[in-house]
This record gives C-alpha cells, structure tokens and sequence, in this order.
C-alpha cells in the first residue's frame, strides 16, 4: 500500500524524537520517512544543553544503557562523555545536589560527595567560592547538534527517508485510521503514524479530535571561546546546566524562560536576549578562574511544555494507528530511550521494556481548559 | 496570574536612555549624530574604537592579521589617536552629542515575534570592564563595512591582513606594523588602500588580478590571471607571497603584509539581531537591511546609514566567485577557511568531522547528498564542520563558505540563506557582561529550568503519597537536565 511518496510509518517532526524513532524503527527493518518542515534537528532538538540524566524518568534505566553505545549503534559520532559533577556555591544548591544524590543512589547509581579542596582539584575552573560538589558516576552529555545528524545519517544508511523542508497541514483519514499525511509537498501514505513535532504536537493532535494540554517556553544558552579540556566536561551547578564541550567551549543555560505563542510552528522566531548577561554572571561564579573567557554567541530555543512537566508517550485508540511523543522539555537525553518506546508501541502495541501508563494523554482529561492562563503560562500581550 | 518562573518582570530598567542612539563614529554616523543634536534630541554616539587589543588580536570587528604594532594597548594614547583621526568628532561635541569612545554595541532588543519582556527598546553596550544596557527611542546604525576574505594557503600567518583592517590601523590608529604590502584585487577598493598606504610612506610591491585584467584603471604594477599559490612565512609572519599565473609559472613576490582588497562586505550583525528584515544584494556587498529612501529599516524607529546599508560593489557576487573558484584551483585543499576552527577547504567540501573528533569522514554522506535532501544550509554546515563557530564570530568566512554552497549547488549565492548572528556580536569576557546590578528578583526566583511542580519527580512516586513530599520539600528545581 506504500505509494511512490509513502512510507509504512510516516513520523511527523524530524527532532530528537522523531528522529530516534525512525531510526529505532528502521533497524526492525521497516520502511519510514521522518518529514520534518525545515532542516533536522534545528528546533531544540539542536539548541539544547545536551544533558542525559533524567533520574525522574521511567526511561532513566534505558537512557544510561544507551547512551554509552549510542555512537557505535549510530555509526557516528554524538560526542557522548560520561559522568557529572555539580558544583554548588552556597548550601541550598549543595542542599539541592545532595537530594539528587539520594534519589539516584536510592535506585542504585553511585555518585560521591566532593569538599571544596576536591571540587578545585577535579575541576580547575572551579574557586575558592565552591562549597561543595556531588561526583555523579553516571549519566552525562553528548552534543545535540552531532546527535541529530548521526541519527539521520544512521537512519538513512538503514533505508529510512529524510523528507526536510516539507510541512504538515493536516491528515486524511479512513475506517477509523490515518491513511495519509497532508504537506505543502502532496500527501503522503501511510500504515502507521507517529507525531513528535515538539510543541506543534498540540496542535496537529487537535486536528484528530484530541486534546493534548501543551504552552511553548524560549529559553536561552551561552557559550564561550574554546578552553583547554577539563578532566571533566560535564560539570554544571549554580543554577546552570550545561558542559565543557569537547572542543573546549563552555555551553551553559539556565534562568527564566519566557512563554510564547506556539503557532503552526512555519515562522518560528527564537530571539536570545539580554538574558546572557545574567548567564554571564553565573558561569563567571561558577568558575572563577574562568572570568576573563569571551562569550561569543547566545542562542534560544523553543521548548513544549505539559501541565504536569511531564512527557506524554502514548498509542491512541482512535484512530488506532497513532502514537504521540512528546517530551515535555527533557527529551533529548532520553531521545535513545524514548525511540525504543516508540518502535515499541508502533510495532507491538505497547511499550515491552518498561511500563509507561503514566505518561497517557488521558491523564489530562477534565483539565480545565484555561489551565495554561491560570498558571501565567501564556505569553505577555504586545 | 503570572508564572513566578518566568523572565517577565525581572529586567531591571536599562542604566540610561538616549532619545536618539547612534551605533558607528565613521562618517555616517558623525553625519547621524550631529543632524539629531542640532534638531534638539539627547543624542548618544558610541563607537568601539579604540579597540581593546586583545580584541584585535581575535581579528575582532576587522582582519588586522596581527600587523598592529604594539602602541594598540596603550588605551590613554589610542583615544587620544582616534579623536585626531576623526576631526568631525569635534563638531559632533560641540553639537552637544554625548560622545563615547571605546564602547561596544554588543547586542540590540526588541520586542517583537518570540519576546515581549524586554525592558524596553535596547541596545546593550559594554567598555573593557562592564556592561549595561541603554534604552533608546531612535537608534541609528552607521556600523560600516568588513573585509571580503578568500583563502589560501598560509592565509592564518601574521601579515595576513583586510583592506579596511589595513585602512583602520593606518589612518585611525597609526599603528601599522609592515612596510611592503602585496594586495588581492585591482578594483577601486584596492587602487584606494594601494594609494593610501603609498601615501604613508609604505611600499606596495603589486596588486594582484585573477581576472584577465586590472579591474580599475592604475599605474601600479597588477599581475592579472594571477592567484596566490601561498604564502611563505616564517615566525613574526609573512615574507613572501608565491603566485600562481597562466599556465602555472610561479613568482615569489618578497612582502610583510598581503592585504585582501577584493570586496567589502557590510556589517548586518545587529541588523540580523534585531530582526530586521534583510536581503540579499550583491551589487550592494552582500546582506543589507531593506531600507526606504531614507535609511528606516523593517522595525520602527530603526535605521541604517553609511556603509552598513550597502557598498556598491561592481558586478556582485561574480567577482569574488571568480575569487573563490580561482584560490580553489591554486590551493590543493589544505588551506584554511574557517581560521578559528581551523577547518580547510577540502574538509569543508567534504562535510568533514571537526579535527578534534579524530574520525573518518561521514562514508556516503557528503556536500552533494545534502544538497540531495534540500537546499544549501550555511547553518547545517556550521555544526557538520564547526565552520564559521570560533571566536572571530564568522568575519574570517561566512562569504565564502556561503560562496562554495552557491558553487556546489549550482545556485545564485543571493538564493544562500544568511547564517544567523548571534548576540554578543563582540566576543567580550565573560566578567565584562555579567550584569553586576541584575535585580533582586532575578536572582530569587532564578532556577536551573522551568519550575514546573512535580517535574523532578521521581516516575515511581507520582500519584503516592511521596509525590506530595517530593514538591514540600523545599527543594524545589534539584534537577539539572
Ligand atoms: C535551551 C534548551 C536547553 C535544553 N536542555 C536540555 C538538556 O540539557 N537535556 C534534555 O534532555 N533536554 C533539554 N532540552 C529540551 C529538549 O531539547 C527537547 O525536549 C527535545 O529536543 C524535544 O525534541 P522533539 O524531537 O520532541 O521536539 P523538537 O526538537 O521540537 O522537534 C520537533 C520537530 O517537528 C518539526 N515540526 C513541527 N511541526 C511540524 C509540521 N507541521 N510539519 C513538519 N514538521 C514539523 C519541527 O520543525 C521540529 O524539528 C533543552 C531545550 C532547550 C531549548
Ligand atoms: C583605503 C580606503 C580609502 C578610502 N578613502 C576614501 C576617501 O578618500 N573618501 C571617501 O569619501 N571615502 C573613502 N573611503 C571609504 C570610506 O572610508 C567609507 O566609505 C566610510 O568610512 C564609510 O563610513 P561609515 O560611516 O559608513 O562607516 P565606517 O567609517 O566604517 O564607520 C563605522 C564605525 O562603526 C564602528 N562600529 C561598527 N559596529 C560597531 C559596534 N557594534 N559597536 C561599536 N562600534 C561599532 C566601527 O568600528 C567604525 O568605527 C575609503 C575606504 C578605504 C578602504
């Protein structure tokens, strides 16, 4: 039934996401296209901090088992490094790290308490403000813009098809299935769907009749000329996350987001901000030694948003050849995970490795639907 | 209600505001200034030079190519410099603007698509030490012109220099360290700073014409059909220029400095930043802000003036793609287009990993298999190769990698989209832009990321009674991502 320009599964949204699926999907063989409306990656599945440790997560397990394979599965590389060590300048943020500590030695990963003596000897950046640090010997960070392209790459060397530059308008359905997917490009036939179109979810899953409660929030990131590599890239902390990338650069983001209208996703502005000077401040805190390094760029990044901050990764039941992911914004360190969980549901059903019963979109049913404007998570007018 | 997480509300006033902000103390800007003073406006004129030598030694706003001398760091003795090299100044502050040398414009907001929490109209500014930020309700842009760079190889050797860099370092600094120059090109922009650089007493050994002929009309020596094969250098930088001329003969030219005259390029940065609407003109140097006759751009109140706005430029983008296409001939791909990330020509083309990775090439993967999958993307190259990512923020390369895409992809180089700018469009220490003043509140109510209530907590404690711990206990945002 897959035509000239259909696929057995069409993803809609050629994120981390989508992405991971597609490839998850192509290596059982199947025949998929990812469409995405510009170039891979480039919402925030490209613009992220690149962080992999999501202790909250039904899929933490699956994301450490991966993540250290992920570039010989790929085939290329994501510049994944292991381990994170979290910096704390005064005793709340120690108070804090600890706590994640607890947790996730409670479900059985090992990380150590730094003293201020230990935390300049493991990161030289690091000064005499450091109250203290937590040695995660787990999780970590891989480059989000290397990560997007392997997985295109890797989803294409198994046959799977990139269709970039291509919009999705809507959907044709039959006999209680979608048969095909509208774009600007012609329709495109299908078997089975998958959505993971980041914050334009929403709106695609209400041209289905259901309801998926979603608000966008910009936040931003800085990143700074090349240093010398640190033992360890993966050190954040003081209100900030990000690394030490392997080039050297320091990328951090963190503060205040901004809620803004989703739109259909087509012209999708991301301005940073002067935002970058209160980032500025809090990397120089961060790491003392490293005041007089030069900020060259900010950038921002678009991110969904559920009422509870959670993902929603679910089979539909009508029409019953749809599944829905999206990640509420943690989804690109568990991206290896959440693909998994996808192949799992569009082949077999349901998700085989874990139970994600509650991460249903049902959950949200009854949800005052002016939730989003009661919680100030709407954009301020012009 | 407002979500106490989120930016609105915690930006400080700016420190200051000018009713008209002019950015660029060259000729237009001067002209800007002095226009809105004498009408009755509190005007505030900002220009970067002196510029701190540190920055000029990033090639950072023009390609100096290291060839300062190092009079550039004596700051006291550079601002008295500038002030002589720019007399106009002196009407400017009689004309009662508030003149400021040796500041930054390193970004400019407002509020429009994707943010309506800025506080209000602004432009950020910084000196050597700190930041701020100053309101505006007019602002002029007069931010000039940049260098057109083509590589070669050994073009990342000291004496490697820009004809506006090389212009600069003459006239508004005194501070040129060389003393014979080769220069690329032979049209008028190169006829100039041959004729200015004689002026100064220095000696220009030729120009230098990949076309067939001189492309203005001059006395100087110009050796057309010639392209520079490299350039031979040893520690304190260039000493002789090999050129590569029909049919393959090479001449050794002896020279210190080589300067790249082919084109201008205009500075659009803030422009870009802003998001006011640009457009791609060859004829005018590249990108230019779309204007009306009278220099107002896309967003209200916002002009362009000057150089920045456009430079004619001869027959567009034909020129330097004759540039382009005839250094790719004389290199053998090793030379570097992209200085900062040191990343060659052959690697560019070849969508290379980033050296540091230390991994083969991407097997069936390559310019031509993007291309494949749609149209050229200067931005999807940038993360593939690291082109155009290091410290010099692109100057040293966006034109000509955006040249090659053209080339690959059989397109006009307008039809290649502009790799974005991104603020801080000066590469300043992370201590100069830290905002020492930020408000209480930003600080309070500051997380590592949204602050969403029971997004950390753990899967297994949702809808227990441990969730409600989770969220009580004071912790609050503990997760990093
Ligand atoms: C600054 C920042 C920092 C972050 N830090 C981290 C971190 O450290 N760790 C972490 O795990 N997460 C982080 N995140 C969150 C993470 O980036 C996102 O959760 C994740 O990328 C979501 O991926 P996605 O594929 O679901 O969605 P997206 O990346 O938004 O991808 C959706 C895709 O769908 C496409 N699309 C939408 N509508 C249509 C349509 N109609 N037709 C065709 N295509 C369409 C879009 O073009 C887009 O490419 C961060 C995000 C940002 C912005
Ligand atoms: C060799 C040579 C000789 C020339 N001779 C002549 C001549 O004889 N007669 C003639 O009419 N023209 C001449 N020109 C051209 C003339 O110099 C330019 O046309 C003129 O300088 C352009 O003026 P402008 O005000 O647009 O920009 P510029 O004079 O380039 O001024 C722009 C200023 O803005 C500053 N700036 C930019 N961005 C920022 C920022 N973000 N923050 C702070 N400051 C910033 C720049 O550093 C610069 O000082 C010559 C050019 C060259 C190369």
């Amino acid at each position: 039934m897959t035509g000239q320009k259909g696929a057995t599964t069409v993803i809609v949204g050629g994120g981390v996401t989508g992405l991971s699926a597609g490839w998850w999907l192509a290596r059982d063989g199947m025949d998929v296209v990812v469409i995405d409306k510009g170039i891979i990656g480039w919402e925030a599945s490209g613009r992220n901090g690149g962080g992999c440790t999501h202790y909250q997560s039904q899929l933490f397990d699956e994301e450490q088992r991966l993540w250290p394979q992920m570039d010989q599965l790929l085939g290329y590389p994501t510049e994944y490094r292991r381990e994170r060590v979290i910096v704390a300048i005064n005793e709340l943020q120690f108070a804090r790290y600890r706590r994640m500590a607890e947790i996730t030695r409670a479900m059985g990963y090992p990380s150590s308490e730094l003293d201020p003596r230990q935390v300049r000897e493991l990161v030289p950046l690091a000064g005499d403000n450091a109250v203290g640090a937590v040695h995660f010997h787990f999780g970590g960070h891989a480059n989000p813009q290397r990560t997007v392209q392997a997985y295109g790459w890797a989803l294409q060397d198994l046959g799977g098809r990139l269709m970039q530059h291509t919009f999705v308008t809507g959907f044709s359905t039959a006999g209680g299935k979608v048969v095909a997917v509208r774009t600007n490009r012609g329709e495109i036939g299908l078997d089975n769907l998958v959505i993971a179109a980041g914050p334009q979810t929403g709106r695609l899953l209400r041209l289905l009749g259901h309801d998926l409660p979603l608000a966008a929030g910009r936040a931003e990131m800085i990143v700074t000329e090349p240093l010398p590599l640190m033992t360890h890239g993966g050190v954040d902390g003081n209100g900030l996350y990000g690394r030490q990338t392997l080039r050297g650069n320091l990328a951090y983001g963190g503060g205040p987001h901004e809620w803004v209208e989703a739109g259909d996703g087509q012209a999708v502005a991301r301005p940073s901000t002067p935002l970058l000077r209160n980032l500025a401040r809090r990397l120089a805190e961060l790491f003392p030694k490293a005041g007089h390094v030069r900020m060259i760029r900010s950038w921002a990044g678009i991110i969904e948003n559920t009422p509870d901050g959670r993902p929603v990764i679910d089979r539909l039941a009508d029409p019953g050849n749809v599944t829905v992911a999206t990640m509420s914004s943690v989804g690109f360190g568990l991206s290896p995970a959440t693909g998994h969980a996808i192949r799992d549901l569009v082949i077999d059903g349901r998700c085989r490795f874990t139970d994600l019963g509650k991460l249903r979109l049902d959950r949200f049913a009854g949800l005052d639907p002016d939730w989003a404007a009661r919680r100030g998570w709407v954009p301020i007018a012009a | 209600m407002q979500d106490p997480k989120s930016v609105a509300g915690k930006h400080g006033a700016p420190a200051e505001h000018a009713e008209l902000l002019v950015i660029g103390a060259g000729p237009a800007g001067i002209a800007a200034a002095i226009a809105g003073a004498r009408d009755g406006a509190k005007v505030v004129l900002v220009d970067e030079n002196p510029v701190a030598g540190g920055l000029m030694g990033l090639d950072v706003p023009l390609f100096y190519g290291q060839r300062m001398t190092a009079a550039v760091h004596n700051k006291p003795r550079m601002v008295e410099q500038v002030l002589s090299a720019k007399p106009a100044l002196e009407e400017a502050f009689e004309a009662g603007v508030d003149v400021r040398l040796g500041v930054y414009a390193w970004g400019a907001f407002v509020n429009g698509p994707g943010v309506q929490t800025l506080p209000g109209r602004v432009v950020g500014l910084a000196d050597d030490e700190r930041s701020w930020l100053i309101g505006f309700d007019r602002l002029v842009v007069a931010a000039g012109a940049r260098d057109f760079v083509v590589s070669f190889a050994g073009v990342e050797q000291p004496g490697v220099i820009g004809a506006r860099a090389l212009q600069s370092l003459i006239a508004t600094y005194d501070a040129f360290d060389g003393r014979r120059i080769v220069i690329l090109g032979s049209g008028d922009l190169a006829v100039e700073t041959a004729q200015q650089a004689q002026a100064r007493g220095l000696e220009v050994a030729c120009l230098v014409e990949v076309r067939d002929s001189a492309q203005s009309v001059t006395d100087l020596p110009v050796l057309t059909g010639h392209a520079v094969a490299r350039a031979v250098g040893g520690p304190s930088g260039i000493e002789a220029v090999d050129l590569v001329g029909p049919g393959g003969a090479v001449t050794r030219i002896a020279c210190d400095t080589i300067c790249l005259a082919i084109g201008l390029v205009p500075v659009v940065e803030l422009a870009d930043v802003l998001g006011c609407r640009l457009a791609a003109r060859g004829d005018s140097g590249g990108h230019v802000p779309l204007v009306d006759g009278e220099g107002r751009s896309s967003i209200p109140g916002v002009s362009f003036a000057g150089d920045c706005a456009g430079v004619p430029s001869g027959d567009g983008y034909g020129y330097r793609l004759d540039w382009v296409r005839a250094q790719t001939r004389a290199g053998d791909g090793r030379e570097l287009v992209c200085l900062c990330e040191e990343v060659s020509r052959a690697e560019l083309l070849g969508m290379q990993p980033p050296r540091y990775l230390g991994c083969p090439p991407p097997q069936g993967h390559d310019l031509s298999s993007m291309l494949a999958d749609g149209p050229p993307s200067h931005d999807q190259m940038k993360r593939l190769t690291r082109v155009t990512m290091g410290h010099c923020q692109g100057r040293r390369c966006r034109e000509q990698v955006a040249l090659h895409l053209a080339l690959a992809s059989n397109l006009d180089p307008a039809e290649v989209p502009l790799a974005g700018y991104r603020a801080p469009v000066r590469p300043l220490p992370l201590t100069v832009l830290a905002d020492a003043d930020e408000e209480q509140v930003m600080r309070d109510r500051w997380e590592v990321w949204f602050g969403i209530p029971g997004q950390w907590t753990p899967y297994a404690d949702i809808g227990t009674e441990r969730e409600v711990l989770d969220d009580e206990s004071g912790l609050g945002d503990h997760m990093h991502l």
